[in-house]
């Protein structure tokens, strides 16, 4: 029987898995060195928020494996042989494999910083990040306060994690408005004062000059380089992004890029090889996405689609419209398609942007400036559906048909205060038009 | 801020020691004036002769300094008390003793026994003879034969105590938890008893103020509006850690003592007393009472909690006040108002088989004695289980009624908001709820054919001889038993005592008949499911940690499949802890497939991306909904082994 073996047991090796098992009834092995069981990564932080208890975040219960027949096996690959199709474990335990997933994902980025290995020093990605956590930072007692660096998603959740025990936290920024690399200005605002809204000490523009330790070689404090301020602190979170996690495959003959090189088939440049989700890095990124896509979702869709290549069912991987969802502390942000920040951002593109004048609640809509062809939404405090966003990028629909057709996209709970008719109003006095709402309509959103 | 959250703890804790100290409180001395109002119904002469028979045992004026040592002497007197009013009365309507055994040695004095209606004429008054006759005819000579004189005896004396016991019927006392509770709370003297008023502000009061200073002032330590769960599981109260344990017992303690020692409770009623007299001038409150009272006090102060807590969720802020409604109007305020208009007090909104004493004899007599609209809220009853809830559950789901209306789940959603996330979401779980609450529903169902097959004897033909037995099974055993297993021991121990063990809907989820009868319908025939927002998800796991009914809400959402479970009480909370705004409750088209299912595309697995926008073909190999959800084949166990264990080997 073939022998799939799949190294890393998040979301996209857990995906391909089942999926296989769905599909055939080969020989599966995942391999993990940091848990046990699958968990959802971006549950971490509700476990030390007190949210969730550890197995809460374990979305198949413990005897799911067995019963369908998927083999774990707890170890760390020290080394993969392609030709004789064996891995090599760090304890000198070997594995023969018929066929390879590589599904390792991520690790935090360091920039070289002084201090950055010293205790109390760590990221948030993996399990052992939030054993250290609850370890330097269980209360503010202990962690009189917290420096996070890098102003990505992960750095706004260790500040609300740190902030849910009431940790004093400092957020240094690199960048002049709070992940203006992807949010376009009105909405990068909106987020900074809702950080500093929740008592965060929000830095921005600035960046780590060195962490400097105490005599027991613990964390003490930091030096910002701009103003060469020192900031006496517990714990430094280092966010400042991720990269693949792919130091094991160094010597392998597997092309590596900044992560494991693959085509469109999610194929290695070695047979019988193959690399999904945040590890996998595209020869040729497709569409504006970047090559290399740390995202939940793609490492679902690329797991589904690398099930169907090895079971016969060759598939390139092809991840749709972009979407993607976060929460910034209590705001919850939705996108469907693309809306560009500031950088990067096409000539052609223009933004409708629509703020609710009191709440944290705000909507941009990315549009072709001559054709008027709906290009994408931003959407934060209003919830939205992904059919009806879905449907109307793939029937390229203009940016009128959008809003007139908006109230069949809210995906708000039941009695909440709709917010179309304003915004559509705003739409039809900025830019000249006639647009009239609809009504949601059941028959419409069921065909979406 | 803080200093007034902390004392508002203080308070709060100060009041619930004070309010379960009073129990230990004040004296209980059984007076000629307690026992009047005891008795208040009964005639005089059960009240003279309990007395006299309390003071010859010397129980009588006595005090006593605990309801134990009390009750010790008084449960003696009920036997005593029968005997002599079933004496008194033999002598003057029933047979006496002298009157007996004249009879016999009359019947026996020629050696072989002869009985007849003629020698009973000559003993005894006409009335007491047409007593006679009527229970004794068949024993007449010479159509009945006796041995001996002894066999005679017998019959003629079991005869004539069925008589006596009958006649003496309105002045006999049992010895039950009614009549102990009746006693002991009229008896109860002394510092409670006294100052019922200032009790009732230090324990209530208090403890409303406490709680109140305990949960607004959280509005303004963190007054940014969101979805604040942190700490929940960090907390011993919330975590089954020891705060959890001790509210466990206390709360189970509570319902043991209200449903099976009320009487040892008796101060408790005696502190609500001045709120009983709102209703009634000088009322005096029973133990069902005072759980109407607590349990509103418990639903208006966390609901106000949930008011708080839920202020940025407005389906969440409308929910709570219509479970605040139903219970302040209709459980409590009606079920008081109405007896004031000689309708029955009962609770409207209630429905068979909640109600699982809706036929009944005496409910149904109570509606039949109480005019025209006793009547109209009779039919009321059946409207309401027959026409209204499935009706409602189609269109809504049974949320309409289990998180909008039920007192059960107003308190759930309330008072117990704390505790959802302790459900079980083990499949074992789900497994254990199937083969509880329809055998429950069964069980109801039976329960009330056999209940209301003798309430129709009894109302109807009253004529025909009726055994109270149907199908073998005697009417008020079953319901007898009902109400002891299902109504008290599931319901109010198991149901709330268990919050911070079960979570709040063990009830719910295990045991409601009601909840089985509507999942069925929301199951098979309705408009509500529970929209998965396409591909959004990220298996973090709050929607299943805090649905209350243990439903693995992330089962379906990771796989964007609609949530369409017959347990879903339509909570909203899901929804409302969802970080990425992945669910929604909805009630769309009831047209199979769309309510089960989200289109392939969205979950990224757009292989052939244009084929199935062409298509609109929702069956790709992958997400393939199971056969039995899309077919809908009524049944029962079949319809819950949905793939949620996602098991691939059979």
């Amino acid at each position: 029987m073939e022998h799939i073996v799949i190294i890393g047991n998040g979301i996209s090796g857990v995906t391909a898995a089942r999926h296989i098992r769905k599909l055939s009834d080969k020989r599966i092995t995942i391999i993990s060195a940091e848990t046990e069981y699958f968990f959802s990564r971006t549950a971490l932080m509700y476990i030390y928020m007190g949210h969730m208890k550890f197995e809460h975040t374990q979305p198949y219960e413990n005897w799911f494996w067995k019963k369908n027949r998927i083999e774990l096996k707890k170890g760390f690959v020290k080394q993969v042989k392609p030709f004789i199709k064996e891995l090599v474990f760090a304890d000198g335990d070997t594995l023969k494999y018929d066929k390879l997933i590589i599904a390792t994902g991520s690790k935090p980025n360091k920039f070289g910083w002084p201090g950055q290995d010293l205790d109390g020093v760590m990221g948030m990605y993996h399990k052992q990040d939030l054993e250290n956590l609850e370890k330097y930072a269980p209360n503010n007692k202990v962690c009189k306060r917290a420096v996070i660096v890098g102003g990505g998603l992960i750095g706004i959740e260790l500040a609300e994690m740190l902030q849910s025990r009431n940790i004093p936290v400092t957020f240094l920024v690199r960048e002049t408005s709070f992940w203006n690399g992807v949010l376009p200005a009105g909405e990068s605002a909106m987020i900074n004062d809702h950080i500093r809204e929740h008592h965060i000490d929000l830095r921005l523009g600035v960046n780590l000059q060195e962490i400097k330790a105490d005599e027991n070689g613990k964390v003490k404090s930091i030096i910002i380089q701009e103003t060469g301020e020192e900031i006496e602190c517990t714990v430094v979170g280092l966010t400042a992004g991720v990269s693949p996690n792919i130091d094991f495959l160094k010597g392998s003959k597997i092309k590596l890029g900044r992560g494991v090189k693959v085509n469109r088939k999610l194929e290695t440049n070695i047979p019988d090889i193959y690399a999904i989700g945040d590890c996998a890095e595209q020869y040729e990124a497709i569409g504006n996405r970047r090559p290399i896509e740390a995202v939940w979702y793609t490492g679902r869709m690329m797991g589904e689609t690398v099930a169907q290549t090895i079971c016969g069912n060759p598939k390139e991987y092809q991840p749709g419209h972009w979407f993607n969802s976060a929460k910034f502390l209590d705001i919850e942000y939705q996108t469907y398609g693309w809306v560009f920040g500031e950088r990067g951002r096409p000539e052609y593109e223009e933004h409708f942007h629509w703020k609710h004048p009191k709440k944290h609640i705000c909507i941009t809509i990315a549009f072709h400036k001559d054709t008027k062809l709906f290009l994408g939404i931003n959407t934060f405090g209003i919830r939205m559906r992904h059919h009806a966003f879905d449907k109307w990028l793939t029937e390229k629909r203009s940016v009128e048909y959008v809003l007139a057709h908006l109230a069949d996209a809210n995906f708000d709970p039941e009695f909440y205060k709709l917010h179309e008719k304003t915004i559509v109003a705003q739409f039809n006095q900025e830019n000249n038009t006639d647009i009239k709402l609809k009504k949601r309509s059941w028959k419409r959103i069921f065909s979406y | 801020m803080k200093f007034i959250r902390i004392a508002g703890l203080y308070i709060f804790i100060a009041s619930v020691v004070l309010f379960s100290a009073t129990v230990f409180m004040g004296t209980y001395t059984l007076s000629e004036a307690s026992i009047n109002k005891s008795f208040s119904g009964k005639k005089a002469r059960v009240t003279e002769t309990f007395a006299a028979v309390a003071k010859e045992n010397g129980v009588l004026d006595k005090t006593y300094y605990s309801q134990f040592t009390f009750m010790n002497d008084v449960k003696g007197l009920f036997d005593k008390h029968n005997k002599r009013v079933a004496d008194a009365v033999a002598e003057e309507t029933g047979i006496s003793a002298t009157e007996t055994d004249k009879i016999i040695t009359e019947a026996s004095k020629s050696g072989s026994v002869v009985y007849t209606k003629e020698l009973l004429q000559s003993i005894l008054p006409e009335a007491k003879v047409n007593l006679l006759d009527g229970a004794t005819n068949w024993m007449y000579s010479p159509g009945k034969t006796y041995d001996n004189a002894d066999a005679f005896k017998n019959d003629l004396t079991n005869k004539i105590n069925e008589i006596n016991r009958s006649q003496a019927g309105e002045f006999l006392l049992y010895d039950n938890k009614y009549s102990r509770f009746d006693i002991t709370e009229r008896a109860a003297t002394g510092i409670i008893a006294d100052n019922k008023a200032l009790f009732l502000f230090l324990t209530f009061g208090l403890g409303i103020i406490g709680s109140l200073m305990f949960i607004i002032s959280g509005l303004f330590l963190k007054p940014i509006p969101g979805i604040k769960n942190n700490g929940i599981y960090l907390n011993n109260a919330t975590n089954r850690g020891w705060v959890g344990i001790v509210v466990f017992g206390f709360l189970v303690a509570f319902y043991v003592l209200l449903y099976f020692h009320p009487y040892i409770i008796a101060n408790w009623t005696n502190i609500v007393d001045p709120l009983k007299s709102v209703f009634i001038e000088n009322g005096s409150a029973s133990q069902w009472f005072l759980y109407g009272i607590l349990y509103c006090v418990s639903m208006i102060v966390m609901g106000i909690r949930m008011f708080i807590k839920y202020r940025h969720n407005q389906y969440q802020m409308v929910r709570t006040a219509s479970v605040l409604f139903f219970q302040i109007v209709f459980a409590f305020l009606l079920v008081e108002i109405l007896p004031l208009f000689d309708l029955p007090g009962v609770d409207l909104k209630n429905a068979w088989p909640l109600d699982y004493n809706f036929l009944t004899d005496w409910n149904v007599k109570n509606y039949l004695a109480a005019g025209h609209l006793g009547k109209f809220m009779f039919f009321w009853g059946f409207i309401l289980s027959i026409v209204i809830v499935p009706t409602l559950v189609y269109f809504y789901g049974k949320r309409w009624y289990c998180s909008w209306v039920c007192g059960c789940g107003g308190l759930a959603e309330t008072l117990g908001d704390p505790y959802r996330q302790l459900s079980d979401k083990r499949l074992i779980a789900w497994k254990i709820e199937r083969w509880t609450i329809y055998p429950i529903l069964v069980f109801a169902t039976i329960m009330t054919v056999v209940v209301g097959y003798n309430t129709y004897h009894i109302v109807v033909t009253p004529e025909v001889a009726n055994d109270h037995t149907f199908l073998g099974i005697n009417a008020y055993k079953i319901n007898e038993w009902y109400g002891f297993l299902i109504g008290s021991i599931f319901a109010g121990v198991i149901g709330t005592g268990f919050y911070p063990i079960l979570g709040n809907r063990s009830w719910c989820r295990f045991g409601c008949p009601l909840a089985a009868y509507m999942g069925i319908v929301q199951r098979f025939k309705s408009k509500f499911r529970i929209t998965t927002n396409g591909g959004q998800c990220i298996s973090c796991g709050n929607c299943s940690t805090y649905c209350e009914q243990g439903i693995d809400v992330r089962s379906y959402a990771q796989k964007g499949q609609n949530i369409v479970r017959s347990s879903c009480v339509g909570c909203g909370i899901c929804s409302a802890v969802c970080p990425r705004g992945v669910l929604k409750l909805e009630n769309g088209p009831d047209d199979g497939a769309t309510r089960y299912e989200a289109p392939e595309v969205i979950l990224g697995n757009n292989i052939n991306l244009f084929d199935i926008v062409n298509e609109n073909n929702n069956k790709s190999a992958l997400y393939q909904v199971p056969e039995v959800m899309l077919e809908g084949k009524v049944d029962l166990f079949e319809m819950m082994k949905d793939d949620d264990t996602e098991d691939y080997s059979s």
